[in-house]
């Protein structure tokens, strides 16, 4: 038997882990367009919000733009009256993200190469509202239940095979069951990306772009190319970024938000690593959870987690400006 | 010849009666992280006056006119919209924004303006001795507090004793206002208070659930907005926390909080200042003539809805003191100021409300010049997963006055005492 104290610690050191892979899902779409082109996207937030709105929409039949077309031609149009099944429309809903990268592409970033960064990153925000807005245009701005089939709520065999350890005042290890499904799927992402870029040729040649530009161009690969590849892989991971956080809260246009959880994870993890990205994440979950739950809630007031997150990784900086696994910046004269 | 043709042209333009109209300012929210909140409301203010417009030509004769302003729930661009409307006329605002609300008291008292904050806002102004500008009837915060308190007192049996509470709080201005109210309840009828706090937007509270989960309070009650709200029931159906004891406060019981939780958030609980559902006879009104010929301010499909009647409801409640402000100066085209007199002197009545096709919508209250939060009389509904509907399970029931008014008093007199305002109504 160990003490309440002690095993509530536990616990929320568990929950923080989980928390954690659930920013490194975000942070992990801002690390493969930074990596393979140098720009901060802005809207990763924003894309995690508009591929969940269109699997939600794919999936309860919606007609795209309905507001407007009724508002121009006085008819009355919802739904299709149909039903997708989850997995084709998460299919269908990747060859929208697909077409996205597509269109981000040719209509924007083909007209910056060469700019300065701050200008491409300034890009990205005007991006991001005029997503936002499209987004509420096409599936509109009432909250939608997403279920995909994940599960959801406490693990009751956890519960149950826990509560040994503790007093009558402990009930056994509370883990969210959607969270545990997120970490598997974040590992099974990982390994993904990883094993694309390590051993496929389209990988590869992403790798030499993220390396050199302009040496992987003198070798023939195509930047367009591998620009719409890199905007098609973020808009997978925000895809899939979307559908645990969307079957958390419903999917609704807060869900842009969770970008700003990403920002210490990558401030931490660096903003050219993958595993920089997971093991970030996995910092900044448990060190706000502990800190909340060790002194926040008890000492401040609570609410110290948004704060706390920042400051983490502010220290971090301090000690290591490229971040724990980023790319060490040396500039010879 | 071109300089007589400028003339005449002035000259008629000048002699032309004009058009008047009686502006109403709807500093809403389409966009953003709580749009989905906003929409309702701003849909619901809109298709009221819109009604009067075309089923009675206005009101009094005048045609009524909504000034639309986004605000994105962001105080800022809320004081933005109120200096680029308070031009036009403005009778009353409705800020929909504690924040903003803070923000305009000072400049809608110096202007001669009206707000009507209801059930937000800074709760103190209920007394109209200080706040001579701003009216939170039919209900505020305090009072939401009180009547959360007094279900749980009901189930009980009046004997709470012993019992723990949770409030689990936006942390803003807003969330923290019912601490003060729960806090004297808390030490009047012995129960244990715990607070925790969510920040903004609220996406991630599993920190505050997990402490719920170890305190196990007997009840919870909420002070949440936006996607903090449904965060926070799907948090509370996960560590299997009886939905029946979870009461939220108005703006945490919309069907958007409880929807994407499907049927385990059946149950769940919200206290409110007015009726839900649309089984109004004036809803009737709403679609012949507004929604069917397509003038509708949404698409028509959010009329029931608890945040669309709160703003339908805050329309009628607006229209209404236009109506007394026509009836007591004689005249149909109202000014700002006549506005103020009609919304201190407004009385709303049981049979008022059945003869504008809706009875028992909400509570019937009489507003003075030192009372401005009216009765205070609040209600509870609940939340039926099977039929997706709310329904009251209460009457609209008086809150804790004896613990309210001195707070009221307190807080509006140090607001007072910090602007140098001398109390009025003697």
């Amino acid at each position: 038997m160990f003490p309440d104290q002690f095993l509530f610690g536990v616990e929320v050191l568990l929950n923080g882990l989980m928390a954690g892979v659930l920013y490194a899902l975000v942070a992990l779409g801002f690390v493969l367009i930074f990596k393979a082109s140098g720009i901060f996207n802005y809207a990763q937030g924003v894309m995690a919000l508009f591929a969940a709105l269109t699997l939600v929409g794919i999936m309860d039949g919606q007609v795209p733009f309905s507001h407007l077309i009724n508002a121009l031609f006085g008819t009355d149009v919802h739904h299709f009256g149909w039903h997708v099944p989850a997995f084709a429309a998460i299919l269908l809903a990747m060859a929208v993200m697909v077409g996205l990268a597509w269109i981000v592409q040719y209509f924007i970033f083909r007209h910056l190469v060469g700019q300065e960064p701050i200008i491409l990153f300034m890009a990205t925000i005007g991006l991001a509202y005029f997503m936002e807005g499209f987004g509420d245009m096409m599936w509109g701005s009432e909250i939608k239940k997403l279920d995909v089939g994940i599960p959801q709520g406490g693990s009751f065999w956890i519960e149950e095979a826990t509560a040994f350890l503790g007093g009558s005042n402990f009930y056994g290890f509370f883990i969210d069951q959607l969270d545990i499904v997120a970490a598997v799927v974040a590992i099974i992402l990982v390994v993904l990306l990883v094993a694309f870029a390590q051993y496929t040729k389209q990988g590869r040649a992403m790798r030499a772009v993220a390396d050199d530009h302009q040496a992987a161009l003198s070798v023939g690969i195509s930047l367009s190319f591998i620009w719409v590849l890199v905007w098609s892989l973020a808009g997978f991971v925000a895809l899939v970024a979307g559908i645990m956080w969307g079957a958390k809260s419903g999917v609704q246009f807060s869900l842009s938000l969770i970008a700003l959880k990403a920002l210490p994870v990558l401030m931490l993890g660096g903003f050219t690593s993958i595993p920089g990205a997971i093991v970030g994440g996995l910092i900044v979950g448990v060190g706000e959870k502990l800190f909340e739950f060790l002194i926040g809630a008890p000492f401040l007031g609570g609410a110290t987690e948004n704060w706390f997150a920042y400051m983490l990784a502010l220290v971090f900086l301090v000690f290591r400006p490229q971040g724990l696994f980023g790319e060490k910046i040396i500039e010879r004269v | 010849m071109k300089r007589l043709a400028t003339a005449t042209v002035a000259a008629v333009m000048a002699a032309a009666p004009v058009m008047a109209d009686l502006v109403f300012p709807s500093l809403s929210y389409r966009t953003g992280a709580y749009a989905a909140g906003g929409i309702p409301f701003a849909d619901g203010y809109a298709d009221y006056m819109t009604l009067l417009n075309e089923r009675d030509g206005g009101i009094g004769g005048v045609m009524t006119r909504i000034l639309e302003c986004e605000t994105g729930y962001n105080t800022e661009k809320g004081v933005e919209c109120y200096e680029a409307t308070k031009g036009e006329g403005a009778l009353v605002y409705q800020p929909l924004s504690t924040g903003i609300t803070y923000q305009l008291i000072p400049k809608a008292t110096a202007d001669g303006i009206a707000i009507h904050s209801m059930g937000y806002g800074r709760t103190s102004a209920a007394n109209g001795k200080v706040f001579s500008n701003v009216f939170n009837y039919p209900a505020n915060y305090w009072n939401g507090a009180s009547a959360v308190v007094q279900h749980i007192l009901d189930v009980n049996g009046g004997d709470i004793k012993g019992k723990k509470i949770a409030l689990v709080y936006h942390n803003s201005a807003y969330g923290k206002e019912p601490i003060r109210t729960l806090e004297e309840l808390s030490k009047k009828h012995g129960f244990e208070l715990s607070l925790l706090a969510v920040d903004h937007p609220g996406q991630e509270q599993k920190s505050q659930w997990l402490q719920i989960r170890r305190e196990r309070p007997d009840y919870v009650t909420m002070w949440g907005w936006g996607v903090m709200n449904q965060v926070a029931i799907q948090e509370a159906v996960n560590i299997r926390f009886p939905m029946e004891n979870f009461i939220g406060v108005w703006w945490s019981g919309s069907e958007n909080d409880v929807l994407p939780s499907g049927d385990d958030a059946n149950g769940y609980k919200a206290v409110t200042f007015h009726n839900v559902g649309n089984n109004f006879p004036v809803f009737e009104d709403v679609k012949k003539h507004v929604v069917d010929t397509g003038k509708a301010a949404g698409a028509g499909d959010q009329i029931g809805t608890a945040i669309y009647n709160r703003g339908f409801y805050a329309a009628m409640l607006a229209a209404e003191a236009v109506r007394n402000a026509q009836a007591i100066h004689g005249v149909a085209d109202i000014t700002p100021a006549m506005m103020l007199d009609g919304m201190e002197s407004l009385e709303i009545t049981e049979a008022r409300m059945a003869e504008l096709g809706m009875p028992n919508f909400g509570p019937s209250f009489k507003v003075s010049c030192e009372n401005h939060g009216g009765p205070g009389t609040v209600g509870v509904a609940q939340w039926d997963a099977s039929s997706k509907t709310w329904s009251l399970i209460s009457d609209f029931k008086e809150t804790d006055m004896s613990v309210i008014q001195p707070l009221i008093e307190a807080d509006s007199a140090a607001f007072a005492a910090e602007n140098n305002i001398a109390e009025r109504c003697n």
